[in-house]
Parts: C-alpha cells; structure tokens; sequence
C-alpha cells in the first residue's frame, strides 16, 4: 500500500485560515490502512479545527467525507454537485488523490492533508517500512525476492558496501541491511553461487529519472 | 463507607476504557467540557490484555491536539486505578477538578457563548 | 602480469616488489598549500598518494583537482572516486579530465552515506555502483567506449583499484566480494585498516585458495592510532571496522604521552607480520591527519627506500 503519515495540525490550520467553508476528504484505501488519512482521521481532524477556529473567534464550517478512493474518477464524481459549496477541501488521501482532486475540480483550492511517503508494508500495527520504490523494471529475480532499490540505502545492485553490521545498515541500528537479508536469502534458497553474477548497469529511464511515466494497456483500453 | 466525589463530574461508564476512541475525548470538548479524564484500570491489569494502554495512547493524542490547537493539554488525563480503590477515585477526582479550576473554563464554550 | 597503463604504482607492482601508497584528504577550503604540503611530506616515502573524495560525506575540495595539484608537482595520485555524488555522465567526464592531466590510478568506491556528513538533508545519486563503476573505467579504457556505446577519442590510460573490507559483513561473502569485483575488472585493492590481523589472513587464506591473490594486488590497509581515545572510537562507531579488544587494551595500557608511539608500533608490526602474508602486495598507509608520521611508518616498516625509476 502507500503509506502516508499525518501531517501535524498546524500546517494544516496555515492552510485553511481565511476559508469559511471546508470539505476534509477521506480515503477508505491505503490510508485508512495507515491510519493517516480514514474515516477516523478525517473526524479527528474537522474537530480539532473547528475547536481551534471556534477559539479564535472565526466561524469556519466544515464538512466530512469518506470516498471509497481517490484515485478514480467515478468515486470523485460522487461529490460533483455539492463541490459548489466549499471554499476549499483538505484532502487526507495520498499525494496521488489530491492530485486528481485538483485536476478534477480545477477552480477548487485543494490542500494536503497527510505527507504521502512510499509504498511499503504494515510491520506491526503502528510500525511501516519501505519495500518498493516502482522502478519500473523489476529486478526481484535476481535479488532473491528482496528489494535493494528501495530498501538499501545506497540502492547497490552488487552490494553490500563495507558498512553493513550485524546484519544492520551503515546508516542506522535500526534499519536492517537489505544485502544481509539478500545474501541470507540465497543461502535458504541454496542460491548463494547466485551472489558472483554481476548485476549490470541499471536503465533507470523507467523510473523517476525518465520522467513522469504511464502505462498505456492497449489490450484493457476502451 | 460512600465517598463524595465531586458533583460537576459526569460520569459515562464503559466496560473497558480501551473503547473510548480520539473522536470520543474532542468531541466531549467541542460540546464543552471544561476537562475529562479517563481512569481505567492499572497497567498489566486490564481484562482485554491491552485496553488501558491503548486508551493511554488516545489521551495522549488527544492532549497533543488540544494543546497545538490552544485549549490546553492538561484539560484530559489518564488515571489508571484499581477497582477496589474507591479512595483514589476521589482523589483523582478532585486532583482534576482542582486542576481544571486552575485552567478555567473551556475556551470553546465561552467562544460558543459569544457567537451564539 | 604485463603493465596496461603508464602508472607507475602498476610498474612496481609488476615489478613484483611491494607498493606503499598512502592518503591524504583534500581541505575544507581553496586553498591548494593544505594539500600540497602534506604530499611533500610523504612523498619520498610512497609510491602514490590517494585523494579521498569528500571522505565521510563532508564537502571538501574536489579529489580531482587535488590530483592535479599533486601531479603539476610531479607526484603520482591515485583519484579516489565515489558514485555517491554523480551519475555515469558526471563519472565518465571527470576520468577523461583526470586522464587529460595523466592521472593514472583510480579507485572506485560507493562512497558514505551522505547522512553522516555535512549535507545529511542532500540528494544521493548511486547512479551506477562501485562494482560497475569499475566496469565503466575498463570499458572506457580496454575498448575505448563510453557506456553509451560511443568511441572516446584518446581513452583514459587508468589502473584500476577498489577497496575491500574484509571485516565488513557477512563475513561469507567476503572473498566471493573480492572474486566479484576482479571478475568486474579491478585490478589493485586497498583494504580497510587492519587491526584484526587473524580475520584478515583468514580472508588472505581464502582469496588465495581460490587463486585471487594471482588476478590481483592486494594492498593491505593500516593506521596508527594516535591514541586510546582513537581505538576506542573506530572500534565502536566507524561501521565496518574490526579493533579487537586486546589492541585497545593495549593503547589503553600505555600513558597519555606514550600512546602515538604505541600506535606506531602497533601499526609497525602489522606491516612487518603481514609482510609473511602470501598474496600481501605492499601497503597502504593511512595516518589520518598524521602524515608527518608516515615516513617513520614506512622506514621503520622496512619499506623504505622507495624504488627508483623503473
Ligand atoms: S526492483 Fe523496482 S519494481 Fe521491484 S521492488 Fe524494487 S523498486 Fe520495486
Ligand atoms: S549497509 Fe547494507 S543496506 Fe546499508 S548501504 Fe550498505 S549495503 Fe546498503
């Protein structure tokens, strides 16, 4: 899922001071997940500003709504006719939703509600890592299943760097060394021959480096 | 022996204070409330393993916002107490009422009264 | 083995003598007397004097430029080069503007991670790695190729190193790391400072068990410490670095005023015990901001004189 977290109140008062009327818009996918971004957190949210605006004296309205998603087109049209009436929406969906938010309802101010930070796993409850970045060319394959994309600090292909210990990164003793669980992995997997292949330069034109990217599926188009 | 606690404090009964989510604890606030707290039972002693200690995560979220959004952390606390402790529920009780009394009222509800 | 390139630090080794090279850390600032000071002081006592490249992250003075400096006093540098800061066009251009002044050892390294410098909040680039970083200075000189494919007029005459740290772990791949960057091109090693001698004729054994001390020289990496303080510090803080307690007990052991010679003497007899060490090509001697004590390293490691021309 993308995992986001909550973006502390008050950037998010910054934002809307001098709006009288605010829509704060959910997400029922990865954010609710995550907890940044859901049902609960988008009441959280609206009563904390309304208290906050109540105390300093302005009279500001504020509305709240769930969409399945905000990542499509037919769940945002869900709030066509009544976007009329907001001054302007916050949203709590990832960077994704408040993107097509904007794009959608081109004359609305739409704000950031959470800071979207990348695509991982839920740990434990409370606890999210990391575990892809979308390069756009997988190389799992070759890694045995483990990411060092996303999950080494310096994205070594033929890793690891002399810094790892302990099974831990250079960079932090919390943060697990991608090649330790790599190379461990090859060893279960009997593998470990595996580890002298050179892993060859990597066209990163598929990922971020090329540019804005789309997948256009002629065979699923309509 | 009944003890006397208080009369301003209006108590709402729950079987277990791992219920009382966020939204509970600002919602009593926007309504007015000049203070809440939450006694739940002690540490390592709640009968759904963890419930005191998830509502001990919620107060301190709450105190959080309330004090970034200027109305003050200190009007919601945790008291952990054990049943039998009927003493302790007193003190609690006017330690808070005390402290409240310190804060003066609910900011809201004297914003309410001046829009209204 | 028959020498690819001009470098003289290749020469000797052909040569089958042992190298010695040694390294100095460009300054926080322009002016160039910081690191041509220091070359003067070791120069007679190496072979080659490696430039780090803004080492441990921190903004520094360009290795490239350093090199030149040292060059435009007739000494040999080795260019130290990491692929933390710059992508393959960086990379490649900076190799022909070292090649252009005749600098003709490089060293390809990943480089630390920004965050334990002065730009922690900086973008990293790890474009290419050091493994393939070493591919592109074969490529660019064996074949006179850019990555791109297109053909480099007068391609850089460069001999290639890496480092090794046989400490760093998993301790199991530790050799097939070695096995891997030879099979990548490199052609000389610097290892990291050794203080666990044990651990590393250890990795010695294995590399030569599977014949790699013959596709590639071996430079073994030393320090003194300049105190227990010092020991102390590499021992529990710099990631990858291996200092047995005995040799902090013996820094320790020793009084304030006494300990830069103990760490000399220490660093004295790694060199003269790992002189025994088969597939043990020479030294690389690294005395941190000490280079004043370099010389009496390399005398007193037997070392010296340096070989003349060759
Ligand atoms: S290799 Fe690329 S696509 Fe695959 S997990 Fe890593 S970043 Fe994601
Ligand atoms: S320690 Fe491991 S995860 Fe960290 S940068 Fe080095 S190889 Fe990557």
């Amino acid at each position: 899922m993308i995992v986001a977290d909550k973006k502390p109140i008050e950037e998010i008062i910054d934002m809307v001071k001098g709006y009288r009327k605010i829509l704060i818009l959910g997400c029922n996918e990865c954010v609710t997940v995550c907890e940044a971004g859901g049902k609960k957190e988008v009441a959280v949210l609206a009563s904390a500003l309304r208290m906050y605006f109540m105390n300093e004296g302005t009279k500001i309205e504020m509305d709240e709504i769930t969409l399945e998603r905000q990542c499509d087109h037919e769940y945002l049209e869900e709030i066509r006719n009544s976007m009329d009436q907001y001054d302007a929406v916050v949203s709590l969906a990832c960077g994704v939703g408040v993107q097509f938010m904007a794009e959608k309802y081109f004359g609305s101010p739409i704000y950031p509600g959470v800071n979207t930070c990348f695509m991982g796993v839920t740990e434990e409850r409370g606890v999210w890592s990391e575990r892809c970045q979308g390069c756009g060319q997988c190389i799992l394959d070759r890694t045995a299943g483990i990411c060092p994309i996303s999950r080494c600090a310096k994205r070594l292909l033929n890793g690891p760097c002399g810094g790892s210990t302990k099974g831990k990164c250079e960079i932090s003793k919390d943060l697990d060394c991608a090649w330790q669980i790599i190379i461990d992995r090859l060893k279960e997997l009997d593998r470990l021959d595996d580890y002298e292949e050179i892993a060859p330069i990597k066209d990163w034109s598929t990922e971020r480096a090329g540019g804005p990217r789309k997948v256009v599926r002629e065979d699923v188009r309509q | 022996m009944r003890l006397q606690y208080p009369s301003n404090i209006n108590i709402i009964k729950l079987p277990c204070t791992g219920k009382i989510d966020l939204i509970h604890l600002l919602r009593s606030f926007e309504k007015g409330a000049d203070g809440v707290y939450v006694v739940g039972c002690l540490e390592g002693a709640c009968q759904f393993t963890s419930g005191n200690i998830r509502a001990r995560k919620r107060v301190e979220q709450a105190q959080e916002i309330l004090e970034k959004i200027g109305i003050g952390g200190e009007r919601v606390r945790m008291f952990n107490l054990s049943s039998s402790e009927a003493p302790h529920f007193v003190q609690a009780a006017v330690e808070m009422t005390e402290n409240i009394r310190d804060m003066g009222p609910n900011p809201i509800k004297t914003a309410m009264q001046k829009a209204a | 083995m028959s020498t690819k390139t001009p470098s003289r630090l290749e020469k000797i080794l052909d040569s089958g003598q042992l190298a010695v090279t040694s390294e100095c850390g460009p300054p926080r600032g322009s002016d160039p007397e910081a690191i041509t000071k220091k070359a003067e002081i070791i120069k007679d006592h190496v072979d080659a004097i490696n430039i780090t490249d803004n080492q441990t992250s921190v903004t520094r003075l360009s290795s490239l430029a350093a090199c030149i400096h040292l060059k435009l006093m007739g000494i040999e540098s080795t260019l130290q080069m990491v692929v933390r800061d710059r992508n393959r066009i960086a990379l490649q251009s900076d190799i022909l503007g070292a090649a252009s002044f005749d600098i003709h050892n490089i060293l390809c390294l990943s480089g630390d991670h920004q965050m334990f410098g002065d730009s922690p909040q900086g973008q990293n680039v790890f474009d290419l790695d050091s493994m393939q970083l070493i591919q592109t200075v074969r490529l660019m000189r064996d074949e006179g190729k850019f990555l791109g494919g297109d053909d480099i007029k007068r391609p850089p005459k460069m001999f290639v190193g890496a480092a090794a740290n046989p400490f760093a772990d998993p301790f199991e791949i530790r050799v097939p790391r070695l096995a891997k960057k030879i099979a990548a091109g490199v052609e000389f090693i610097q290892t990291q400072c050794i203080y666990n001698l044990d651990k590393f004729e250890l990795w010695m054994k294995e590399a030569r068990d599977r014949g790699l001390h013959e596709k590639v020289y071996i430079l073994a990496g030393v320090t003194p410490f300049k105190s227990a303080g010092m020991a102390k510090y590499m021992k529990n803080r710099v990631p990858g670095m291996d200092v047995p307690d005995e040799v902090v007990k013996r820094m320790a052991g020793v009084p304030k005023e006494n300990q830069p010679e103990e760490g000399i003497d220490i660093c004295v007899e790694t060199i003269q015990r790992l002189k025994e060490c088969e597939g043990v090509r020479g030294f690389h001697v690294m005395a941190i901001e000490w280079e004043e004590k370099v010389p009496e390293i390399v005398e007193r490691g037997g070392l010296y004189p340096r070989p003349e021309d060759l």
